[in-house]
C-alpha cells in the first residue's frame, strides 16, 4: 500500500525536533538512485527556493497621519510616483514604477531602500476636505515612522520560463537581459530543479494560505497569481513547457532584508525586483516525492526568438544543457546563462531549512486550492 | 610577452596601408581586433590589442604612427562591487570572450581579467549596475 503522511503528522515531527528536511538539490541528487517510495520514507520537508527579477510586486504602505490631516492623492517616494487613489494616507508604491519613462532609478530601488531602513522622501497633494484639511506635504519617511509596510506581489514564482535568443541582427535590450544579434547569447530565468512550482507541478501542497520564506521574512501565498495558465503542454516528466502557473504573495516587508530584496534595472527595459522566495513542500504521498525528486534534465523550456517580434519558438530545451552554458540551435553553438540566481536559491533553501528542521517554521495545510483549469485572455482592440 | 591595448585614430585621409596586416607579417605581433569603427573619408578608430615582446610592441607603435595614425595606449580595466553581486549571471550572457563566467556547480560569477576586452557590454548588462571602469 503507498505511504501517505499528512501535514500535522509532519509538523508534529517538526515540533519534537524529528523532521528529516531536505532541500530539493538534495532529493533530486538522491532520486538518481531511490524509488518515489525510498524519498518518501526517508525525507519528512523538501525546501524549493527562487530569486528572480520578478516585475510584479510593489508595497502598501500606510504612512500615518500628520496634523493636520491629509488625503494624500497624488504623491511620490523619493520623486518616484505611488499610488494615492485608495484611502487618506494609504499608498501602492510598484516595483517597476519611474519619475520619467528612461530612469533607471524606480519603485524597487525605493522599496529596497526603506528594507534597508533609510530615509525617504515623501511628497503629496490632496485638494484638502473638510475632513483632511491639508493640502501639501513634504517630509521623510522610513519603515519605523510608517504604519504597515506590506509587499503585495500580483505575479511572482513563475512556473518555469522562455529561454530568450535573438535572431535580428542589431542587439535587443530586453526583460530577459542583453540579447546580442545573430543568437549570440540565450538567456534564461528559472532556478530550476530547486524552483518552488516545479517541485509540486500541480500545486497539490501549494495554495491559498500556504506559509513561506519571502524576501527573508515570512509571507503567504495570497492567491493564485495573474496569468495563472494550467493549459501549458506537458513534457515527459509531468512538467510544463514554458510559462504557467505564477503565485500572489504577501508578506511583512518590514522584516524583510535587502540579502533577499534587491533592486534591479534591465538596459532599455526598466526597472524590476528580484524577490527572494521559499517553499517548504511536505512530503505527503509518493506522487509528491516523485515530483520533488525532478532533474535539471527533466525540466524543459521553449527558445523563443524576442528579437524578431512575433515571439517565434525554435526549439525547446532541457535546464540541465541550459544551465551547462552551451546550447546548440541549428549547428552553431550559443552561449547561454541565467538571470535568476542560484546562488541566492540555495541560500534561501539552506535557511528554510534550517528554520525547519529547528521548529521554528511550521507548514501550512492551503485554505484553498488554486483553480484546476485556468486559461488566458488575450485582449482585443475593439474600437 | 607583453600584452597592451591601444586606440588608433585614424585621420580622414589616411594612406590605405595595411597597418594590422604589416603589424603581423613585418613585426610578427599578435593583433587582436576588439572594435572597429573605419569608414572612408571619415575619422575612424580601431581598438585592438597587441601582443609581443616589450621591444617589437614599441617598434609596433612607432610603425603605425609613421603612417600618420595616432597609436595611444589604453590601460582601461573592468571592475565589479563582488560584495554586492547577487550572482544572476546576466553579465556572463554579453561576455563574448568568456571573461565573465557562471562556475557550473557553485552557480558563482567568476572574472577572468585576462580575457576581458574592455567591449563595456557588462556594464549595460548588470541589473544592479556593479561595473566600472577604471582608467589606469
Amino acid at each position: 500500500m503507498s505511504q501517505k503522511r499528512s501535514i500535522e503528522e509532519i509538523n508534529e515531527k517538526i515540533r519534537k525536533g524529528r523532521a528529516v528536511v531536505l532541500t530539493a538539490e538534495q532529493v533530486s541528487a538522491m532520486g538518481k538512485e531511490m524509488t518515489p517510495a525510498e524519498v518518501m520514507s526517508r525525507v519528512d520537508v523538501v525546501t524549493t527556493a527562487t530569486f528572480g527579477p520578478m516585475c510584479s510586486s510593489g508595497v502598501f504602505i500606510n504612512f500615518g497621519h500628520s496634523n493636520p490631516p491629509m488625503r494624500m492623492e497624488r504623491l511620490t517616494l523619493n520623486n518616484v510616483p505611488a499610488y494615492g487613489g485608495i484611502a487618506a494616507v494609504d499608498a501602492y508604491l510598484g516595483a517597476t514604477e519611474t519619475a520619467m519613462p528612461q530612469d533607471a532609478y524606480g519603485g524597487a530601488h525605493v522599496i529596497e531602500e526603506l528594507i534597508a531602513g533609510k530615509d525617504v522622501l515623501l511628497q503629496a497633494t490632496g485638494k484638502g476636505t473638510d475632513c483632511y484639511p491639508r493640502t501639501e506635504i513634504k517630509t521623510l519617511v522610513n519603515k519605523s515612522s510608517i504604519n504597515e509596510f506590506i509587499m503585495f506581489n500580483p505575479r511572482n514564482a513563475y512556473q518555469n520560463y522562455n529561454c530568450a535568443v535573438n535572431s535580428t541582427s542589431k542587439i535587443k535590450f530586453t526583460y530577459m537581459g542583453t540579447l546580442l544579434p545573430s543568437f549570440g547569447n540565450g538567456n534564461f530565468s528559472t532556478s530550476g530543479e530547486l524552483s518552488p512550482l516545479l517541485n509540486d507541478p500541480e500545486m497539490r501542497t501549494i495554495g491559498i494560505g500556504t506559509r513561506i520564506f519571502m524576501g527573508g521574512a515570512t509571507g503567504y501565498v495570497a492567491w493564485n497569481g495573474t496569468q495563472f495558465n494550467t493549459g501549458k503542454p506537458l513534457n515527459e516528466s509531468g512538467i510544463p513547457i514554458g510559462n504557467a502557473a505564477t503565485l500572489s504573495l504577501i508578506g511583512d516587508a518590514k522584516q524583510m532584508s535587502t540579502r533577499f530584496i534587491r533592486a534591479a534595472y534591465f538596459e532599455k527595459y526598466g526597472v524590476s525586483l528580484f524577490v527572494g522566495i521559499g517553499i517548504p513542500i511536505p512530503v505527503i504521498d509518493e506522487d509528491i516525492a516523485a515530483r520533488l525528486m525532478i532533474r535539471n534534465s527533466q525540466i524543459e523550456t521553449n527558445i523563443i526568438d524576442y528579437g524578431s517580434g512575433n515571439f517565434e519558438v525554435l526549439g525547446r530545451i532541457n535546464y540541465e544543457t541550459l544551465f551547462s552554458g552551451e546550447v546548440t540551435l541549428n549547428g552553431k553553438k550559443i552561449r547561454t546563462a541565467p538571470l535568476s540566481s542560484v546562488k541566492v536559491a540555495r541560500e534561501i533553501a539552506d535557511l528554510l531549512k534550517i528554520e525547519v528542521t529547528e521548529g521554528r517554521f511550521l507548514l501550512t495545510e492551503p485554505v484553498a486550492m488554486f483553480p484546476k483549469t485556468a486559461g488566458l485572455n488575450k485582449l482585443e482592440i475593439r474600437i | 610577452m607583453t600584452s597592451r591595448r591601444f586606440v588608433l585614430t585614424f585621420p580622414p585621409d589616411a594612406t590605405g596601408e595595411p597597418i594590422t596586416y604589416n603589424l603581423i607579417k613585418k613585426f610578427d605581433i599578435r593583433v587582436n581586433i576588439v572594435k572597429a569603427d573605419v569608414s572612408p573619408g571619415q575619422i575612424g578608430h580601431l581598438v585592438m590589442e597587441m601582443t609581443a615582446p616589450g621591444k617589437v610592441l614599441k617598434e609596433g607603435m612607432d610603425y603605425i604612427r609613421q603612417q600618420n595614425v595616432e597609436c595611444e595606449p589604453i590601460d582601461k580595466k573592468i571592475s565589479y562591487k563582488r560584495e554586492l553581486c547577487i550572482h544572476c549571471g546576466a553579465c556572463s550572457a554579453v561576455c563574448f570572450p568568456g571573461a565573465l563566467t557562471m562556475g557550473r556547480t557553485t552557480a558563482e560569477l567568476s572574472f577572468d581579467p585576462e580575457k576581458c576586452v574592455v567591449c563595456e557590454l557588462c556594464l549595460k548588462s548588470c541589473p544592479l549596475n556593479l561595473f566600472s571602469i577604471d582608467i589606469g
